[in-house]
């Protein structure tokens, strides 16, 4: 393990944004602007059976009801929907048989980014859904995980192949009345994963979708659901980038995930849109929706999350702990640096008895940055002898940023235990000197003691994503410390 | 000559510290600062590194013949000038091995090397702890976290070990210490005593100049040396006490 930890140090560089290019491919996009007609082109350009355009109707007429919320800490230019493009989807010649006919400008994108879609050339077990702008192009290892009877795919096929258990799961645990935004994207969301694993499978690879915005103008609202059923595990990951652009861009995302009894469900995000400019310029407003329920006994979902893009980021990855002895977790380390906005937590809701959850938060603030930690652990009167753990540490660069935590605690039995243990602190003078009198400079020092102070979260991510990570960490913060 | 530090002059917070060092330390040799608490000898330490909260105010310091008033406090390390802290501060997180790897690759980099594979760092640190007595569990800890006095100047010794610096000064390495820590302090020292490095212990007592037999003994009082000699100095101040050196200067 020490040796791996050194290779990822080895490979921590520095650089602005790495992802900030747009590709040059021919597109297809949706009238500008949003009403019911541009529900109909969507439901209409995926082919969709009646119940998903019924579903994606109800989920409109719903929203216009509501109002975007203002509780977060998070100071948010007012977002004019009728100047967004809510479809956006690479034009593509014929339906995809083979890798041979994936437009090799999208491939060479996704190279570029460090995806390769070629299974030939993959040489750790990773399979992957790539997602550009609006749909996905291409989800490999898709042969070799039905032998499993695992079900990995874009959510438009699961919608043509495997419409019952859409049916069935989609909106169970997050209805399209749950928020402004989960309305948003239940509406006019175009596509996403969908993973389903059947009883007793313990899926050999990882599961990984990448999404990657590249029109201008265009919102992402992307939707993946998980099912994993009795004693299924899986380990999904998620990563995201988009181009450097002046204007902000929308994504409005909701993940659902269902475990049933003895299922385990481990989800990694690294995300890193675009965050904008050094004065606030452009960037992703993050607007996301993830919610896990542990339906049966002795079930597990755990949430790890690396948030370093994004101009705002909204976003409360969630337990919903209905078996009983079943286990929620959230680790997270979320940057800001510059302008950049955070407002991110978890909900635990502790549902069955024995239930247990833990919550590890590590804000990293630079720059002029505000990050707030926001959680909610709920314990209700039949959750007796829960337990929860919540530890939030926030670290400052410099004296313009802000850190926040937010933490409710509701109990309403009296045989369950509630920790919350929280810290902040800044990076001292001494330790900076202390390595750069051992010749490392300030930038790598910085890289250095960030990720030490972010390690507990950054293990608990598979190895493809930690090295990644890693390197995020110390790209974000560039500059911030002068 | 390796450093020479003429009529040296810092201050903090406009207060001046260092009134006038003079040193000259060669290749080879080991030079013992010592004096009472508050005359400057970490300062000094602090300034030949190149801590910013000190100004120098005037004169100058030269290593390998170059103004070190130019460098950085890195690019002072990788020219090879060590310190060793007296108060060794905490890197929650970071192992060991993570921080002296970062730190060789740095410095190889900086001397137009490549940086050490996994395998031959690995094997590098293997023989650099066989040779300062570390034993093995201390490199996968994070930086100094948990650790206690004596395992801290340990790892200042080790870390010294690692990085063969031309000159290491070691700022009252000794203090806090048990006779046994002493023991393997002093003998990480000796055994990387060489013909083209030196070093500056500066020490409070005369023990550790016991194990670690000095070229030159210096005295530091307000901010001056104000008496320079060879190892018998550490016993005429032992025997004498500083009060001999006080009533000297004020004579």
């Amino acid at each position: 393990m020490e040796s791996d930890s050194n290779k990822i140090i080895d490979e921590v560089t520095r650089g602005d944004y790495k992802y900030g290019f747009v590709t040059e491919i021919e597109t297809e996009f949706a009238p500008i602007g949003l009403c019911e007609d541009t529900i109909r082109y969507i439901s209409d350009k995926k082919r969709e059976p009646g119940f998903m355009l019924e579903f994606r109707l109800k989920a409109y007429r719903h929203w216009l009801t509501m109002k975007q919320p203002d509780w977060a800490h998070l100071s948010i230019d007012p977002i004019n929907f009728q100047d967004i493009i809510f479809y956006a989807a690479p034009k593509k010649k014929k339906d995809l048989s083979s890798l041979d006919e994936v437009d090799p400008e999208l491939l060479a994108t996704f190279n570029k980014l460090g995806i390769s879609l070629d299974e030939q050339k993959k040489l750790s077990g990773v399979a992957v859904d790539a997602v550009i702008d609006s749909v996905s192009v291409k989800t490999t290892f898709t042969e070799t995980l039905a032998k499993y009877g695992i079900i990995f795919c874009s959510f438009s096929e699961a919608v043509q192949n495997h419409p019952d258990l859409v049916k069935q799961y989609m909106g169970s645990v997050v209805p399209y009345t749950d928020n402004y935004f989960a309305a948003l994207n239940s509406a006019v969301f175009s596509d996403g994963s969908f993973c389903f694993i059947p009883k007793g499978v313990h899926c050999p690879v990882e599961l990984s979708t990448y999404f990657r915005i590249n029109a201008a103008n265009t919102g992402q609202f992307e939707r993946t659901l998980i099912v994993a059923e009795e004693g299924a595990y899986v380990s999904y990951m998620e990563g995201c980038t988009a181009p450097q652009r002046d204007e902000n861009q929308l994504h409005a995302a909701i993940v659902e995930i269902v475990a049933m009894k003895d299922a385990s469900v481990k989800y990694s995000t690294v995300q890193n849109w675009y965050p904008g400019d050094k004065n606030g310029v452009g960037g992703i407003y993050n607007f996301v929706t993830k919610r896990g329920i542990c339906k049966g006994s002795n079930s597990k979902i755990s949430w790890t999350q690396v948030e370093t893009g994004s101009a705002i980021t909204w976003k409360y990855p969630s337990c919903i702990l209905m078996g009983d002895n079943s286990v929620g977790e959230f680790y997270s380390v979320a940057v800001t640096n510059n302008q950049q906005q955070a407002d991110t937590g978890t909900k635990m809701m502790h549902l069955g008895k024995n239930t247990k959850s833990t919550i590890v938060s590590k804000g990293i603030s630079a720059g002029k940055s505000q990050n707030s930690y926001r959680g909610l652990v709920r314990v209700s009167k039949n959750a007796t002898n829960s337990r929860n753990y919540s530890q939030c540490d926030s670290l400052l660069l410099g004296s313009l940023c802000g850190a926040h935590t937010w933490p409710y605690i509701q109990v309403e039995n009296k045989s369950s235990i509630v920790e919350h243990e929280a810290t902040t602190s800044k990076i001292s003078e001494d330790q900076l000197f202390y390595c750069q009198q051992r010749g490392i400079d300030m930038e790598s020092a910085i890289g250095l003691i960030v990720n030490g102070y972010a390690k507990e979260v950054l293990r608990q991510l598979p190895m493809e994503f930690a090295v990644e990570a890693q390197k995020l960490l110390s790209i974000s913060l560039e500059g911030s410390v002068g | 000559m390796l450093l020479s530090i003429q009529n040296l002059h810092a201050s903090i917070n406009g207060k001046e510290i260092l009134k006038g060092v003079n040193l000259e330390v060669n290749k080879g040799e080991v030079h013992a600062i010592m004096g009472p608490n508050g005359t400057g000898k970490s300062t000094l330490a602090s300034v030949i590194a190149g801590r910013e909260v000190f100004d120098v105010t005037a004169g100058e310091i030269l290593f390998k013949g170059t103004n070190l008033q130019k460098l950085s406090v890195e690019e002072r390390a990788r020219e090879g000038i060590f310190l060793g802290f007296q108060y060794p501060v905490e890197i929650p997180g970071v192992s060991i091995t993570n921080f002296m790897r970062t730190a060789v690759n740095e410095i190889r980099k900086y001397k137009g090397l490549d940086p050490l594979s996994g395998g031959e760092f690995i094997r590098f640190m293997e023989e650099r702890k066989k040779l300062v007595e570390i034993t093995s569990n201390l490199t996968n800890r994070s930086v100094n976290e948990g650790f206690s006095g004596g395992e801290k100047k340990k790892n200042e010794i080790f870390q010294m070990a690692m990085l063969e610096p031309a000159l290491a000064i070691l700022d009252e390495t000794d203090s806090g210490l048990d006779i046994d820590a002493l023991r393997i302090v002093a003998n990480g020292v000796n055994k990387l005593r060489r013909p083209d490095n030196a070093f500056v212990v500066i020490t409070h007592y005369q023990r550790l100049l016991d194990y670690i037999i000095p070229d030159f003994v210096h005295v530091l009082f307000q901010g001056r040396i104000v008496k320079s000699g060879g190892k018998d100095l550490a016993l005429e101040l032992e025997e004498k006490g500083y009060d001999w050196i006080k009533k000297e200067q004020e004579a």
